[in-house]
């Protein structure tokens, strides 16, 4: 086979390049069926979005065609309308922001802390066992986040589980006030995000190889120690991919501070909404939803970038 | 050996707080399933054991109607997901990398990669502007965006069970005077069926769980179960959103476990 390849390729190559460029066609056929479609229901009314991002608001809502960066200035600033309308900082606006990133990497440290041993547990288990454990997380994985955070719901509130039992056992005396709170918030997007972390952390322990704990221990290396310098470099990659996975959707999550922060409480995601309902403001919305598809985009790319790189450095 | 490694893998409290994971992960859910089971019409106080609120929810016109169109939307956009995924994962594996195969990629995972919010903002601002215009307010609207937003769940099943089969039997098949119609249709086609219906599963499972999007999207007197349920929680609970609930969970369960007995046949 390895005779004359120079003369080969060069007899074959046009009619290679003919049935190649074919094949190409063929395959830009049976895949645009599905382009059109995420072209038209996903990607393509993004544009729009940017579009009215940069238009003037209407009256009662809606936009009124006129070129406009206001809504763009509207995500950081507020006119002050006792100072000539002078540009300030608005305050709601960053205490919403901050929320929102503050919620969200706090839920991806708690996933984290718990998920991690969890994903360890799952892991070490016989193969028949862990089929079964790896299943009980997939359910809530792909069961209704409504219902998930319905279920965190009548846990916390006031008459919930968690207050009935901690009065039971005489710890408290009146119920904790938690729904409507940040801490509802955090405990619930952690309930519901858990699984998004456990399974990719799944993976990357399940390819790691046990015997190099075993090294470690030789070396008499601690506990701790082999945990740090062995295993967490080396399911690096898992922990990335945990943690990117559970912080997108935080950010921009809608649903649960919805039902558990109440409408004080908001985030990003219910601050959109809030525009293009009561707010009457749909360019500030859009200009909001682009700023946060930006931050998400940043982030996923950071999240490449880094990837790549943890997989080049272990071959 | 395999216990020595047994030993070596354990960290102490570990197992512990894995289990304790667990609990936490499934007492609300079993709290939720247990209450829709109240004699009662709170969801606190247990007043013995009744079917009541499955009877409810069953009468309830609202409920029926929006079960009904939960279904109705999942059904079309699973179906339409999976054909159209089914025809990209055909075109981009198992064959030399092209140029703009990587933005197929990228394309096709986008609905993963977008929070569901700014896809929900953009997608009522475009159907806004298209029912002004047409006036056609109806659940076609709904379908397609459900259809966009699954494409990635059905395409990664069906994308991976292309991987790993083997070229060989196609190419006997060609050897065989068949043409692609009918190496496709009789070889194919057959030992891609698993993947299919593994990633027409995920898809309706999907669809049928959408909550933002949905809320986003619909038109008045559009309800679907998740959106109902929603609308719900902001007045007095009954346990009537519970028994919907596990309702819900158990269809779900169900497609799950028969997504992973597919999945087991081909292992």
């Amino acid at each position: 086979m390895a005779a004359t390849p120079g003369a080969a390729i060069t007899g074959q190559s046009e009619a290679e390049r003919l049935l190649e460029a074919r094949s190409t066609r063929n395959a830009w056929a049976l895949s645009a069926p599905a382009l059109i479609l995420l072209f038209c229901a996903a990607a393509g009314p993004l544009l729009i979005v940017l579009v009215y991002s940069f238009l003037t608001k209407g009256p009662t809502g809606g936009v009124v065609w006129e070129f406009s960066t206001e809504a763009w200035l509207g995500v950081l600033y507020t006119r002050d309308i006792f100072n000539d309308g002078n540009l300030v900082l608005a305050d709601a606006h960053l205490t919403i922001f901050w929320r929102s990133v503050k919620i969200s990497l706090l839920t991806t440290l708690i996933t984290f802390a718990v998920g991690f041993p969890t994903a360890w547990f799952i892991a070490t288990r016989p193969p028949k066992a862990r089929a079964f454990w790896l299943f009980l997380i997939t359910i809530p994985f792909w069961t209704n986040l409504l219902i998930r955070t319905f279920a965190i719901t009548e846990i916390i509130r006031n008459e919930g589980l968690l207050n009935k039992a901690l009065i039971g056992i005489g710890l408290i005396s009146a119920p904790i006030r938690l729904m409507n709170t940040d801490t509802a918030v955090l405990i619930g997007m952690a309930y519901v995000y858990l699984p998004l972390m456990v399974l990719p952390l799944f993976a990357a322990i399940d390819r790691f190889d046990m015997r190099l704990l075993e090294a470690g221990y030789d070396l008499y290396a601690s506990r701790l120690q082999v945990l740090r310098h062995v295993v967490l470099p080396i399911v690096k990659p898992g922990i990335i991919a945990g943690s990117i996975l559970v912080f997108i959707p935080s950010l921009g999550a809608y649903v649960t501070p919805r039902v558990l922060g109440g409408g004080k409480n908001m985030m990003i995601g219910n601050f959109i909404e809030l525009q293009f309902g009561q707010g009457r403001n749909w360019p500030l919305g859009a200009a909001l939803s682009m700023a946060l598809l930006l931050v998400v985009m940043l982030a996923m790319i950071l999240y490449v970038r880094t990837a790549t790189k943890g997989g080049k450095s272990h071959g | 050996m395999a216990d020595k490694t047994f030993e070596v893998s354990r960290l102490p409290g570990f197992a512990t707080t894995a289990v304790l994971v667990f609990v936490a992960l499934y007492l609300p859910i079993c709290t939720l399933v247990f209450y829709s089971f109240n004699a009662g019409s709170t969801l606190s106080v247990w007043q013995g054991f009744s079917w009541r609120w499955y009877i409810d929810a069953w009468e309830n016109d609202q409920v029926q109607a929006a079960a009904l169109r939960s279904l109705q939307i999942a059904i079309s956009a699973s179906f339409i997901a999976t054909v159209v995924a089914t025809m990209a994962a055909l075109a981009t594996t198992r064959r030399k990398a092209f140029r703009g195969q990587t933005a197929i990629y990228a394309f096709i995972n986008q609905p993963l990669m977008v929070p569901e919010i700014v896809t929900a903002v953009a997608l009522m601002i475009l159907f806004g502007v298209i029912k002004a215009y047409t006036g056609y307010q109806g659940l076609w609207y709904l379908i397609l965006a459900h259809s966009a937003f699954c494409v990635p769940f059905a395409y990664l099943p069906i994308r991976a069970r292309l991987e790993g089969m083997d070229l060989s039997l196609e190419s006997a098949a060609a050897d065989l005077y068949a043409n692609p119609w009918q190496t496709f249709r009789f070889v194919t086609l057959p030992l891609l069926a698993p993947g299919i219906a593994a990633g027409a599963m995920l898809a309706f499972v999907i669809s049928l769980d959408d909550v933002v999007i949905t809320e986003f999207v619909k038109s008045a007197g559009q309800d679907t179960l998740p959106t109902y349920m929603l609308g719900q929680l902001r007045r007095t609970l009954t346990p009537e959103v519970n028994a919907i609930s596990t309702g819900l969970l158990v269809l779900t369960v169900l497609l799950l476990i028969g997504f992973s007995l597919i999945n087991r046949k081909k292992n």
